[in-house]
């Protein structure tokens, strides 16, 4: 019956020893990070551990394998659908990310206008990034098909062609069609991340450099480039990270054909791992992924560490 | 292209133009900024409406361009839908896809507020570190964790189980969720929370009492992100779930309604709408919270 009372009372000083432990820092401390640190130890550093051990193996489904050294790399790179995979992986991901920051680049200089609608239009340009990937490609997997894709049909009624399109029967149209449905789910989160830097720009330094008579080239390549570049330089890491490992969109259009001409890395391992059954070489390919991670990252943290980083800013 | 863009703007708010000047800015704004904005839209929404399209559109007219203008439907059937819905098990899948979204969020949600709410409030040494440390797990993409976690799954005997995924799902989520409340925390003013201790409040209750409720917006924002990315996740899901009933819409979408050579285009795109109407209704809600949050976590 006391509990209907302190809702009235000041609560007194005197506390009993629980209360006095979580107010204890260091106590406190742990026990705020013991869910997020736990749950990133279990599932996500030891199971990258888990995976470089793996890559050394010769584990299948169902079996644990036994250390076999370097037999599974020695064995892939003798492999010409790795190497083509890996080839892909880097054309498609350098294509798409020029392709993401050119086109996104210039959306979001465009949205930085003064425009009617503003907000409703940055909500529907949001769009393709929010939708689920594979859903999306599902759409563009009944574009580019062969017999009734709608983009042969307009190139027949307007008379720019005489047959179908032929989008991702042959090895070449197939990686360019993939790349060409990267851009276009990528672009909008490019578009408005950019368009957040272009908003910090202070409009002052375009007056003054508009007074010095500069050109807009000028304005552009002296001012509005050089500030966007911290923001550029983030987002693009995300990008080219999340690029070169993709998978969604290859496996729902192609699942790596026509010949294992559209592999990227990421569905090659996941090809020779789950159905396939390898899960030691599955490993290696994706082990493979990670020089070229770390390289990202390292750009990435440099590139941040030119301006403050995020958290570590306000400590002095 | 783009620098004639500003060049205009600049150049409008720079000067009042003359009459002629005026028509003629109006109609190079038309050319440089509203032809081009429109081009895009045409090309980032054709997809959805190519989609909705042939979700509603009978088999006859699906497969004949010749008598039918693809770009219309002249007798709407919704076969397609009820194909979905009745002669497959896609209310399961939507079941399951929900439930999986919601555990997951709410799991990282709470640890990633008590995370960032640590190393953002309760300064310790090596905070900064911590932090870096979980900013670092977010560039760790699921391509590389998904053979070594199928394993480990198994071995846990969750294999087939969505229990699974919603274990598995904080590994992006909570990364993300603690690097945007850590943001959000900073913006409140510590000194609320010193009145507090004065006061003689204890963490646990400024915590409750005055933080948490203050920070509601980036908690919101966190929950969407959350949500919306669980919803789309689809590696984790191809590679844990076997039997058809526990699939999430992704997965099931690809795996279970594509079968043989034959393929149900129309109950294909009524699937996929379907699946992106969740998603795309919950984020009109809260639109404004997102794209702030997103802008605010990368502007930082």
């Amino acid at each position: 019956m006391s509990s209907t009372t302190t809702g009235w009372v000041r609560p007194k000083i005197e506390q009993n020893w629980l209360t006095r432990l979580l107010d204890w820092k260091p106590f406190l401390i742990i026990i705020c990070l013991l869910p997020a640190l736990g749950l990133l130890a279990v599932f996500l550093t030891y199971p990258l551990g888990l995976g470089i051990w793996l890559a050394f193996t010769d584990t299948t489904i169902g079996r644990s394998g036994r250390w076999v050294g370097l037999e599974n790399f020695e064995f892939m790179f003798e492999d010409p659908i790795f190497w083509n995979a890996v080839f892909y992986s880097v054309f498609y991901t350098s294509v798409a990310t020029i392709g993401k920051f050119g086109l996104g680049l210039w959306l979001a200089l465009l949205l930085n206008n003064h425009l009617p609608f503003k907000s409703l239009l940055r909500a529907i340009i949001l769009l393709p990034w929010i939708v689920p990937t594979v859903l999306t490609a599902v759409a563009f997997w009944w574009i580019y098909n062969p017999q009734f894709s709608v983009i042969s049909w307009m190139l027949i009624e307007l008379g720019l062609r005489d047959t179908n399109v032929d989008f991702i029967n042959t090895a070449w149209p197939a990686r360019w069609s993939l790349i060409a449905a990267n851009i276009w789910r990528g672009i909008p989160f490019v578009a408005i991340s950019l368009l957040a830097g272009l908003q910090t720009i202070s409009p002052s330094l375009y007056e003054a450099a508009l007074l010095d008579g500069s050109t807009a080239w000028q304005r552009f390549r002296y001012i509005t480039f050089p500030m966007l570049l911290p923001i550029l330089a983030i987002v693009m890491t995300f990008s080219i990270i999340f690029t070169f490992t993709d998978f969604q969109l290859v496996y729902a259009i192609t699942r790596g054909g026509p010949v294992n001409s559209t592999h990227l890395l990421a569905t090659l391992a996941f090809q020779r791992g789950i159905p396939g059954g390898q899960l030691g070489e599955g490993a290696a390919i994706a082990v493979s992924m990670i020089p070229f991670l770390v390289f990202a990252t390292l750009f990435s943290y440099f590139a941040l560490a030119r301006r403050k980083w995020q958290q570590g800013e306000s400590n002095d | 292209m783009s620098a004639t863009t500003e060049a205009e703007e600049t150049q409008a708010s720079a000067a009042p133009p003359s009459e002629a000047m005026a028509w003629d800015s109006k109609a190079r704004r038309m050319v440089t900024i509203y032809l081009p904005l429109a081009c895009f839209l045409i090309i980032l929404l054709f997809p959805f409406y190519w989609m909705t399209i042939t979700a509603f559109k009978p088999n006859a007219e699906l497969y004949d361009y010749k008598t039918h203008n693809p770009f219309w439907i002249t007798s709407p059937t919704l076969d397609h839908i009820r194909l979905l819905l009745f002669n497959t098990s896609y209310p399961k899948w939507l079941m399951t896809t929900m439930m999986v979204a919601i555990g997951s969020t709410i799991l990282s949600l709470v640890s990633s507020t008590l995370a960032a709410y640590a190393i953002q409030r309760l300064r310790f040494t090596g905070s900064q570190y911590v932090g870096l440390g979980i900013y670092l797990a977010y560039l760790v993409p699921p391509s590389i964790l998904f053979i070594p976690l199928a394993t480990m799954v198994f071995q846990l005997g969750l294999f087939d189980t969505p229990f699974a995924l919603i274990l598995v799902y904080p590994t992006f989520l909570v990364p993300f969720c603690t690097w945007l409340l850590i943001g959000y925390f900073k913006s409140i003013p510590y000194e609320l929370e010193e009145c507090a201790l004065i006061d003689g409040a204890t963490r646990l209750q400024i915590l409750r009492q005055i933080t948490l409720p203050l920070a509601v917006p980036g908690l919101i924002s966190a929950g969407i992100f959350s949500f919306t990315l669980s919803w789309n996740e689809f590696i984790y899901a191809l590679a844990f779930i076997q039997s058809s009933e526990n699939k999430t819409v992704p997965v099931a979408i690809l795996t279970e309604l594509v079968t043989g050579d034959v393929y149900q285009w129309g109950a294909l795109m009524a699937g996929s709408l379907l699946g992106s109407l969740p998603v795309a209704i919950f984020y009109s809600f809260f639109v404004d919270y997102y794209v702030s949050s997103l802008t605010g976590a990368v502007k930082e």
